[in-house]
């Protein structure tokens, strides 16, 4: 299944008559802004997640056809869940067995029925939809995907893109999580209190996945789409769970990651270091929502791992250049962050703070402690302290290391070339 | 209501850390019989058992209308089925509920699986 908006025909162009006119384009944006919230709704109705998926497509093509004769309706987000709905009981009306899940359900297709009073997303839909989709017993590559299938309204086909995987591979993954969803009895409700804290831990990993995934310098062109598409799941966490700290942390990390996105690289695609970017070239409306989301976590005194991730980096779209940067701010939030989550990775990212602040050979002896010697960013931080310790030796072989390691061909160039500099000093 | 079968796997991987001293087996023992007391009460326990070391495992197999019967377990290797429970529950994470109380217990890993619902088939 497809976003139905995105064929090429003209139709809508042509149907001039129609009270407002009403385009694909119109329709495909209704279809990114509604889907995940009719297919939450409707699997709420029908408890089962296929019929959900059939019935919203259905309706969507049924708005291709109906919305540039007749105008957009008022309600465009109503007018699919309810179409939806009367699609999915005609589709189940023709066999036995979805007469019989009818007769179950005593959904009847009568506008007065107390049924249809239900068929409406009531708000937590989709909180319900996501917290299934990222449930702890399925894999984090398959709550990726359903997330994006079924919340973002992706087709098969632009997942299996995203993820580099065959559209084949992608489809069975979809069928095989939707079907141990149906056969566990995954559960389709937000979790209770007590389950919450675990729970939400995967929602927001699936979300952060989704936005690195599209954020990797490695990534297929569908990167952006992913990003945005992690920033909207945000969004969308974030207002129906304003009470959990950690969700607008996700949503500030993410806002400030993405304001500075576009300096990471050249037009060349050439890597450009945090110290080296216009930063007259960051966004700054997402920095001021960013900035303004870590002053409310910070209000509320509930830090969480996400919360000083974007605190930390609040504080470096703050200043001007590298120099003017909080350094010792830095290095503070990092400490707490490693209170929090106690990783090689957050220890390495410390240590560079520490380099800031306390000098190269203070962050020289807490890198060669850690035990990274797969990681690339491991070799490459040890490669400029011990260029600025004029070690050029020692630092043009960590490039060469890091470079041998770098996942993508960008940062693989960046520090090649970095090695050859040296090389030519020393 | 479904029922899910959950499984206590033994072997190289999944022993405790220390072998536990006959006190501790004791107070084990007792908190699993707790355990299954809440199970009944709450409606859930429909059968548990522990079965023998895999060795003593007897395969059947036929072939050709001939049964073939031998010695050991049906398939070599490091873990196995040490016991189970079986469980009927609302839903996954109900059934998981009790998974979780069960290897606090027994310091041990579980499977959680469901058994396939054939009432509607």
């Amino acid at each position: 299944m497809r976003d139905p908006s995105a064929g090429d025909g003209t139709a809508a162009d042509r149907a001039s008559s129609a009270p407002a006119r009403v385009g694909e384009a119109t329709t495909g944006q209704v279809f990114r802004e509604e889907y995940g919230r009719s297919v939450a709704a409707l699997i709420r109705v029908f408890g089962q997640i296929e019929i959900a998926e059939d019935a919203v497509q259905d309706a969507f093509v049924l708005a291709l056809r109906v919305w540039p004769r007749d105008g957009l309706p008022p309600n465009p987000g109503g007018w699919i869940t309810t179409t939806a709905r009367r699609c999915a009981i005609d589709r189940l009306r023709r066999d036995v067995r979805g007469r019989e899940l009818l007769k179950d359900l005593a959904v009847l297709d009568h506008p007065h029925s107390p049924g249809a009073q239900e068929v409406g997303p009531v708000p937590d839909d989709r909180l319900r939809l996501i917290f299934t989709c990222c449930h702890p017993a399925l894999a984090p590559e398959a709550q990726v995907a359903l997330t994006l299938r079924l919340l973002g309204g992706l087709s098969t086909e632009e997942v299996a893109r995203a993820f580099l995987v065959t559209e084949s591979t992608m489809a069975q993954r979809l069928i095989r999580a939707k079907r141990k969803i149906k056969l566990a009895r995954i559960p389709y409700r937000v979790p209770r209190n007590h389950e919450l804290p675990d729970r939400l831990r995967a929602v927001l990993a699936a979300i952060y996945l989704i936005y690195n995934a599209g954020a990797d310098p490695g990534a297929p062109p569908a990167g952006d789409g992913l990003r945005a598409e992690a920033i909207r799941l945000a969004r969308i966490l974030t207002s129906l769970m304003s009470d959990e700290p950690e969700a607008t942390g996700l949503l500030a990390l993410l806002l400030l990651t993405e304001s500075r996105f576009r300096s990471r690289v050249t037009n060349d695609g050439e890597l450009v270091l945090l110290r080296d970017q216009d930063r007259s070239q960051w966004d700054r409306a997402l920095i001021d929502e960013g900035h303004l989301l870590v002053r409310a976590c910070l209000r509320r005194n509930r830090p969480g791992p996400y919360q000083v991730q974007a605190a930390i980096n609040a504080v470096h779209t703050d200043a001007a250049s590298v120099q003017s940067t909080d350094w010792p701010q830095i290095l503070a939030l990092y400490d707490q962050l490693l209170a929090l989550a106690p990783t090689p990775v957050v220890a390495l990212n410390r240590a560079i703070a520490v380099g800031e602040v306390h000098g190269p050979e203070a962050a020289l002896h807490l890198v060669d402690q850690l035990n990274l010697p797969d990681y690339h960013a491991f070799h490459a931080t040890r490669a400029d302290l011990l260029r600025r310790l004029g070690r050029i030796e020692h630092a043009a072989a960590a490039y060469r290391a890091a470079a041998a390691l770098a996942p993508s061909p960008a940062e693989q160039a960046y520090l090649a070339a970095q090695a050859a500099t040296l090389q030519q000093r020393w | 209501m479904a029922q899910y079968l959950l499984s206590v796997h033994t072997g190289a991987d999944a022993q405790p850390a220390e072998p536990m001293t006959p006190e501790q087996m004791q107070q084990s023992y007792q908190q699993m019989q707790a355990l299954e007391e809440e199970m009944k009460a709450d409606g859930v326990w429909l059968f548990s058992g522990r079965l023998t070391e895999p060795d003593v495992a007897t395969v059947v197999r036929v072939s050709a209308g001939d049964a073939l019967t031998t010695d050991g377990p049906f398939v070599e290797s490091k873990e196995h089925l040490a016991g189970f429970y079986i469980v009927e529950a609302d839903d996954l994470d109900a059934a998981l509920g009790w998974a979780t109380k069960t290897a606090a217990i027994i310091g041990m890993p579980i499977e959680v699986r469901p058994f396939l619902d054939t009432s509607h088939a």
